[in-house]
């Protein structure tokens, strides 16, 4: 069966995304590595205990840039509204029960994904302003340690809030059928939108009829 | 210098398993500086950087008779000059000498990532083995005695190895040897706390009432160790007063290193598991259709 296509990301927000992720990727294999001695194998992947070291501030800062395009991109659809919290509430039925019908209906994005919006956000910033403090390379030799020392445990705690958004970010896009191919492809089918962001489809065809091609 | 002392290791970073210690049945060796007896000829410093072959820069002399202004990569010890008045009215000039306290529980082990760079063998001494350094600096931000210092040219840590190499065959420290006042003695940790007493009960008779030992328990006591004039007052010559790893340390490097892990570890393990149980959530064929049909396009679209 053909199904109808909706553009849901363009070419530059798509690059945009998996750049960051590119980037997360590495911070947080490094960074995973520094955190658990467990882990520290995982240097190897970056080119040793060393280079971890070394990589991991910049891949950092890295991704908090590329992360600011993305921002600004995609704020003005992730502002908060009552929807989204109608929605929040309603969210662990649709986790016992997969039952997208019963949701509120929503725009572009929903409660849950707004939320990892800003999580993302709210952790990268915590995680760029204690990470600086304690770069030893640069700026940890004229930070007071007791400053380094808090730094160290938020910007653990950051990365935890982070990679737990991540899991949560990457599993729905998995468990929600036809959503990862809007980060591939650019595109959602009309059936998905329809049934996950009935708002936003609607806006969607509105538009489509006013402007024959979408793509 | 590792190899000398390699299964001996009783506490290894970032390391979860026993390290080899096969040969641990050594006693505690301590350093007892007695800064009563100090005359601040600074031998010590120059035999620590002859016997560790250490070349520190020139520095300036800023007025005072401490040089360098604080230890570096290149100078390991130091000592510090300080003039105070423990009561008022009445003048002291301490001298200290300033290095690593060797600690029983020691900060920068704690605080290391790298398996293997810092080590306690079971003499005491608590020794950073350059090789598996990275560079991160966690030691310093570890050390509740500020003494790490990172070399900018190779990005390692260097400190006081306590001079492991000449005690793993026997020898005392240079600086021991090198002192013409016999203020730096060195055996088993046992006889100096011995010996650390009747020093400071000879000063009590001489009118240091407050003398005593500086072996602080918030670190499980230390591997040097001081005669102090004037304990009840350690920060007269920079000397914290019940030093302990920051509690930061011990929550950064204690409970949540696991329990972060297994959080997020069982938040993948929640998706995977969510999936094979309730399977995806997916759009049916009519809900396509319709959806189509609502847009007045038929599935004219792009071809899936």
């Amino acid at each position: 069966m053909k199904k109808l296509q909706l553009q849901r990301y363009s070419a530059g927000q798509r690059s945009n995304h998996w750049a960051v992720v590119t980037c997360f990727v590495l911070a947080a294999v490094s960074g995973f590595a520094l955190f658990h001695p467990a882990l520290f194998w995982l240097t190897a992947l970056v080119g040793g205990p060393q280079w971890a070291r070394i990589l991991h501030p910049y891949l950092g800062i890295a991704m908090f840039v590329l992360f600011l395009g993305m921002f600004f991109m995609f704020v003005g659809a992730n502002v908060w509204c009552k929807e989204d919290s109608a929605w929040l509430s309603s969210a662990s039925k649709l986790i016992s029960e997969g039952n997208a019908a019963q949701m509120p209906p929503i725009g572009k994005y929903n409660g849950g994904q707004k939320l990892v919006f800003w999580l993302f956000a709210l952790c990268l910033i915590v995680l760029l302003a204690t990470g600086l403090l304690f770069w030893q390379a640069w700026f940890a030799p004229s930070v007071p340690i007791w400053l380094q020392r808090i730094a160290v445990v938020l910007h653990a705690l950051a990365a935890f809030g982070l990679i737990l958004t991540v899991i949560v970010h990457a599993y729905a896009a998995i468990w929600v059928k036809g959503t990862v191919q809007a980060m591939t492809r650019g595109t959602v089918s009309a059936g998905w939108a329809r049934h996950h962001h009935p708002l936003w489809y609607r806006e969607q065809i509105q538009g489509r009829s006013a402007k024959a091609q979408p793509k | 210098m590792s190899s000398l002392q390699t299964q001996d290791v009783v506490a290894r970073s970032a390391t979860t398993t026993p390290p080899p210690q096969a040969r641990s049945h050594v006693p505690e060796v301590a350093k007892l500086i007695d800064v009563s007896k100090c005359i601040g000829c600074k031998a010590c410093q120059v035999a620590c950087m002859e016997w560790n072959d250490l070349r520190d820069e020139v520095g300036t002399n800023v007025g005072v008779y401490t040089n360098p202004m604080d230890l570096t990569a290149q100078s390991w010890t130091l000592m510090r000059f300080y003039e105070v008045e423990p009561e008022p009215n009445h003048l002291e000039w301490l001298i200290r000498k300033d290095g690593c306290m060797h600690c029983a529980d020691p900060g920068c082990l704690k605080a290391c990532p790298s398996p293997g760079a810092i080590v306690k063998y079971a003499n005491g001494i608590v020794d950073f083995i350059s090789e598996h350094c990275i560079g991160c600096g966690y030691c310093i931000k570890g050390c509740p005695f500020d003494i790490p210092r990172m070399n900018p040219v190779d990005n390692k840590v260097y400190k006081c190895t306590l001079c492991s190499d000449r005690v793993g065959v026997g020898l005392e420290p240079s600086c021991v040897k090198a002192c013409p006042t016999g203020a730096i003695t060195f055996g088993p940790k046992d006889d100096m706390v011995t010996y650390a007493e009747q020093r400071a009960a000879d000063l009590k008779e001489r009118g240091y009432k407050n003398a005593g030992l500086y072996n602080p328990a918030g670190v499980g006591g230390t591997h040097v160790m001081y005669v102090l004039k004037h304990s009840d007052q350690p920060a007269l010559t920079g000397l914290p007063a019940n030093p302990s790893i920051s509690p930061w340390v011990s929550l950064w490097k204690g409970v949540s290193k696991p329990v972060g892990l297994a959080v997020m570890a069982g938040a993948a393990f929640a998706g995977w598991f969510h999936y094979l149980r309730k399977g995806p959530l997916e759009v049916s064929d009519e809900d396509e259709e319709a959806a189509a049909a609502e847009a007045g396009q038929g599935t004219q679209g792009e071809p899936r």
